[in-house]
C-alpha cells in the first residue's frame, strides 16, 4: 500500500474519532480543554506507534490463541512508560488527565489497530499506520477540546478571552456529547462535498 | 349515466377540522391566563422575556429551516411560538436577554431542528433549552425576583428564593419542618393564586389549571398524563409525609410549588414527545411523578420536574412499543 495514503487515511477518511467512533471514553472524558485533548492525544499516539511496531515485529512468533494477552502486555508496558514520563516531566497535565492515562491500555483504538493492522502488515507500514491514527486522534481530541474550552470557559489553550464563566454545560459531560455530535455532522458534511 | 356523477375515491372520505396550526394556537391561548398572572406579579419584565423568547425562537425556526433543512418555512404553524412561550415560562423574569437567546437557539436548533423539525424531536424543545440554561448558567437561572403586585418599573433589585429552594436549604441545615414552613413567606392560598417566587409562568396554580381545562375542553390534551403525574406525586409524597411529617413536606406543598403544574399540564402533554396510547400515557405520567419526587426529596436540585420529563421522554419509544394496541382480528395470547 502507498505509504502516504496509509498515513493520511487516519487523519480524515478513517479518523478514529470522527469516522470509526473508537476510543469514545477518553474522547468524551478528558477533552474539557484543548491542552488536555492535545496531551491525551499525544500520549495515545506515542503508545500507538510503539505498540504497532512491537506487535508487528512479534506477530510471527505469537500463536493465534494467545495473541490478545500478548498484545495487551505489550501495550501496557508502553503505557507504563508514558505514565512515568508524564508524571516526571509534566506533572500538571498528568494530574488533570488522571485515570485516563493508565486507561490507554484498554483504549479500543490501540488494540483495534494492533488487531486489524499491525498483526497483518510489515513493521514499517504498521508504524506509518500508527503515526497516522495517532495524528488523527490527537487532531480530533484537540479540536473537540478547543471547541469545549472556547464555549465552556471562553478561553483557548489557557488564554482567556472574556473574564467570566462560560456556558458551563460544555465543560461538563453533556457538552462533550453535543460537541462531538455536531463536529461529526460538520465533518461528514464537509467531506461529502469534496 | 348516474354513475359518472359520483366521485369515486379511497377512504377516508371526511376529515376532522384539526390542524397543527389550530392545536398550536389553542395551546398559546391556554397559556394566556398564566402569562397575565406573570405580568401581574413580575411586571413588564415578564412581557420582555416572553417577547425575546418568542422572537428568537421564530428567527431560529426560520433560519434552520431555510439554511439547513431546506424545506418550506414552518414558522407560521405556531410551534415555535409555543416553544418560545414555554421557554419563557420556565426561566426567571430577570434573565439577561442573551441567555434567553441562547436558550432559544438550543431549544430550536439542537432539540428540534437537529432531529428534523416538528414531529421528529424525541425531547421537548423548551425543556431541553431550560435544562441547558440551568446547567450552563446556574447563578442567573436560580436568582428569582421577588413578586410584587402590579409593579411596572423595570428595576427589580430584590430577589428571593422559591419555596422549594427554601425547603431544600432548610432540610440540609437540619431544621425541622415547622421551622421551614414558618420561614416560607407564602401560604397555600398564595401558592394557589401565584404569589410566590419562581420562574415566570409556573407560579399560579389557578391560571395553569384554567389553561389545562381549556385544552381538555378543546381536546388538545387528554386527562391521563396530568392526572397520572399529579396522582403519583400526591400518593408518593403523602406516604412520605405520613411516615415522618417533620422531615417531609405535605403533598399539597409539592403539587403547588415549583414547575409541577406547568410541567404536568403543558410540558409533559406535548403531543410529539408523549406516548400514543392511554395506557402508555399513564405509565409515562407515573414515571414522571416518581422521578420528580425522587429528585425533589433526595436529589441535589430542589426541583426535578424538567429532568423527570426529559428522562421519561427518552423512554417514550419503549413505552409505545410495549403498549401497542392489538390489531383488529389479532388473537390475544393469554
Amino acid at each position: 500500500m502507498n505509504n502516504w495514503k496509509n498515513f493520511t487515511k487516519g487523519i480524515i477518511k478513517e479518523n478514529p474519532v470522527f469516522a470509526l467512533l473508537l476510543g469514545m471514553c477518553p474522547t468524551l472524558g478528558v477533552t474539557t480543554s484543548a491542552i488536555n485533548g492535545l496531551g491525551m492525544g499525544l500520549a495515545t499516539a506515542f503508545v500507538l506507534v510503539l505498540s504497532n511496531i512491537a506487535i508487528s515485529s512479534v506477530k510471527n512468533f505469537v500463536p493465534d490463541k494467545v495473541r490478545i494477552p500478548v498484545f495487551v502486555v505489550i501495550i501496557a508496558s508502553f503505557v507504563t512508560i508514558v505514565q512515568l514520563l508524564m508524571e516526571a516531566y509534566i506533572p500538571a497535565l498528568y494530574d488533570s488527565l488522571g485515570l485516563f492515562i493508565p486507561l490507554i491500555v484498554v483504549n479500543c483504538i490501540v488494540l483495534g489497530r494492533a488487531e486489524a493492522f499491525a498483526a497483518k502488515n510489515t513493521i514499517f507500514s504498521s508504524m506509518i499506520d500508527g503515526l497516522g491514527m495517532g495524528v488523527g486522534f490527537t487532531f480530533a481530541l484537540t479540536l473537540l477540546g478547543a471547541v469545549r474550552e472556547l464555549l465552556g470557559s471562553y478561553s483557548l489553550f489557557g488564554y482567556k478571552f472574556i473574564e467570566t464563566d462560560g456556558i458551563l454545560v460544555f465543560v461538563l459531560a453533556p457538552g462533550a456529547f453535543f460537541g462531538l455530535g455536531y463536529l461529526i455532522a460538520l465533518i461528514r458534511k464537509l467531506s461529502k462535498k469534496s | 349515466m348516474a354513475i359518472n356523477k359520483l366521485t369515486v375515491s379511497m377512504s377516508p372520505h371526511d376529515y376532522g377540522k384539526n390542524s397543527v396550526k389550530k392545536i398550536m394556537y389553542g395551546v398559546v391561548l391556554a397559556m394566556v391566563p398564566a402569562l397575565l398572572v406573570s405580568v401581574y406579579f413580575f411586571g413588564l419584565d415578564a412581557i420582555r422575556v416572553n417577547l425575546i423568547a418568542i422572537a428568537s425562537c421564530l428567527f431560529f425556526e426560520w433560519f434552520f429551516q431555510k439554511f439547513f433543512l431546506k424545506g418550506n418555512t414552518t414558522i407560521a404553524d405556531g410551534s415555535a411560538i409555543v416553544t418560545g412561550m414555554l421557554l419563557a415560562f420556565n426561566v426567571p423574569s430577570n434573565l439577561p436577554w442573551w441567555i434567553i437567546v441562547i436558550g432559544s437557539l438550543v431549544a430550536i436548533g439542537i432539540a428540534k431542528m437537529s432531529f428534523g423539525g416538528l414531529g421528529n424531536n424525541p425531547f421537548n424543545p423548551a425543556l431541553v433549552g431550560r435544562v441547558f440554561l440551568l446547567i450552563s448558567f446556574p447563578v442567573q437561572m436560580t436568582t428569582w425576583p421577588k413578586v410584587s403586585v402590579l409593579n411596572f418599573t423595570m428595576t427589580d433589585a430584590e430577589t428571593g428564593a422559591t419555596p422549594l429552594a427554601l425547603l431544600k436549604e432548610g432540610l440540609n441545615n437540619g431544621k425541622s419542618m415547622t421551622e421551614i414552613i414558618d420561614s416560607i413567606p407564602t401560604s397555600y392560598v398564595d401558592m394557589f393564586m401565584g404569589q410566590m417566587g419562581g420562574s415566570l409562568g409556573e407560579i399560579s396554580a389557578l391560571a395553569l389549571i384554567i389553561g389545562g381545562l381549556y385544552m381538555l375542553f378543546r381536546k388538545i390534551i387528554t386527562w391521563h398524563i396530568p392526572v397520572a403525574i399529579l396522582g403519583t406525586v400526591a400518593i408518593f409524597t403523602g406516604i412520605l409525609w405520613g411516615i415522618d411529617p417533620t422531615k417531609y413536606a405535605t403533598p399539597l406543598f409539592h403539587i403547588f410549588t415549583g414547575g409541577m403544574l406547568l410541567g404536568a399540564i403543558f410540558m409533559a402533554t406535548d403531543m410529539v414527545t408523549s406516548p400514543m396510547t392511554h395506557k402508555g400515557m399513564i405509565i409515562y405520567g407515573i414515571g414522571i411523578g416518581v422521578i420528580t419526587v425522587l429528585i425533589r426529596v433526595w436529589g441535589a436540585y430542589p426541583e426535578g420536574m424538567s429532568f423527570a420529563i426529559l428522562i421519561m421522554n427518552a423512554v417514550v419509544p419503549l413505552i409505545n412499543n410495549w403498549t401497542k394496541p392489538k390489531r383488529f382480528g389479532e388473537i390475544i395470547k393469554n
